[in-house]
């Protein structure tokens, strides 16, 4: 990935790589806020807003400080504890300065900390050896598919309300199923880059 | 007492065994199931990481002030999967090049959180051993089921030695990303038609 342009880095993280269909991370979010359209643009937009700047201080805190210091092994938990109180910061900011972006967030917020997108994201550019601009587009680009994905699904899931399910295979079996049906469709973005 | 830590440890196994009952920490059962090998290695490594986690938060529950605990558990669960990833990279070298990105992002399981926090931070230290120890295999028993059949339909295999002989065509489907999400959906079908 490191030798790729910036648009090729784009369409790569958003469709061929998407991190919910492809890499299977942020599963969790992803069967819990998709039961409404309204949780699910939020979740997005948290995501986009967190893994962005996760992406550039994860960066420099590996390349700054546990590069040079020979701390590699750390960085599990240096990466965690930088995305969990980015969290916690993000959160008072937006308290702050923008209350009503704030309230929409609400509560997808703090739990991004567990979103293991966030983490899984950052870990990918550090392991591709991208370069700062580079894993901020990369981090970008996994962010928007994240919520592209996210959305689709959650349009998806407000229809199969309406439809009349077999018991068993009630709420999350059919949404997996139907999780396993779109990342199919994904499935043919597969060559592109 | 002694029934109640067997009922710890034997509800993981059934009764609220992961990820079915409990639909958390699906990044890992739907990432590395492709053969039951990796499933196996997966659920031992969480199942460490489980295990040591709510024993050091069961013993410290009376230590970490409330308003923090959150961030003193990710500390306490990174710090055994630092453990893990260097034991796995000396140890099983293949296995780790396997699970790859799934070993850190134990960190960010919600099971273990989740155990950490609903049941560690306000038992004791034994009930809390058994109920990590039961999600624990129940959670590798889970993978292991889901890559036995991933891995028996889509590569014609099982623990690496063929099942149908030379004859048979590969269902390539199921090794895939789509066919991880169907499949575990069918079988989350399968468990409720148990009900």
């Amino acid at each position: 990935m490191s030798e790729m342009g910036y648009f090729s880095i784009i369409i790569s993280t958003i469709f061929v790589n998407n991190i919910l269909l492809a890499k299977f991370l942020g599963n969790c979010p992803f069967l819990g806020t998709s039961k409404k359209m309204e949780t699910a643009v939020g979740m997005a937009m948290a995501v986009v807003f967190v893994l962005v700047m996760a992406g550039a201080i994860t960066w420099v805190i590996y390349h700054v400080f546990l590069v040079p210091f020979d701390l590699v092994y750390l960085r599990t938990i240096a990466f965690i504890l930088v995305i969990a109180s980015l969290v916690q910061f993000v959160e008072l900011f937006l308290k702050k300065s923008i209350p009503a972006l704030y309230a929409g967030l609400g509560i997808f917020l703090p739990l991004i900390t567990t979103n293991c997108a966030v983490l899984g994201a950052c870990v990918i550019n550090i392991d591709e050896e991208l370069s700062f601009i580079k894993s901020l587009v990369s981090s970008f680009g996994f962010a928007v598919g994240f919520g592209l994905a996210l959305v689709l699904f959650a349009g998806v899931r407000e229809r199969i309300l309406l439809a009349r399910v077999p018991k068993p295979l009630q709420d999350t079996s059919i949404g997996l199923v139907t999780a396993g049906i779109i990342a199919l469709a994904f499935f043919s973005f597969k060559g592109m880059v | 007492m002694a029934k109640t830590i067997t009922q710890e440890f034997t509800k993981g196994l059934w009764a609220e065994i992961p990820p079915f009952r409990l639909v958390l920490g699906l990044c890992p059962v739907l990432g590395v199931t492709t053969t039951m090998e990796n499933g196996i290695g997966m659920g031992l490594a969480t199942t460490f990481v489980l295990l040591c986690s709510n024993i050091l938060v069961s013993a410290l529950r009376n230590i970490i002030p409330p308003k923090v605990r959150i961030a003193c558990f990710i500390i306490i669960i990174a710090t055994f999967v630092i453990v893990v990833e260097l034991v796995m990279q000396a140890y099983a070298y293949p296995l780790f090049l396997k699970l790859g990105l799934f070993i850190p992002l134990i960190v960010v399981n919600c099971i273990v959180l989740g155990r950490a926090e609903a049941f560690a931070s306000k038992n004791g230290l034994l009930p809390s051993m058994a109920d990590g120890l039961g999600i624990g295999i129940g959670f590798t028993l889970s993978l292991a089921a889901l890559g036995a059949i991933r891995e028996i339909f889509g590569t014609g295999t099982f623990f690496g030695a063929s099942v149908f002989g030379p004859s048979f065509q590969p269902f390539t489907f199921m090794i895939q990303a789509p066919g991880a999400f169907v499949c575990l959906g069918l079988m989350l079908c399968i468990m409720n038609l148990f009900e």
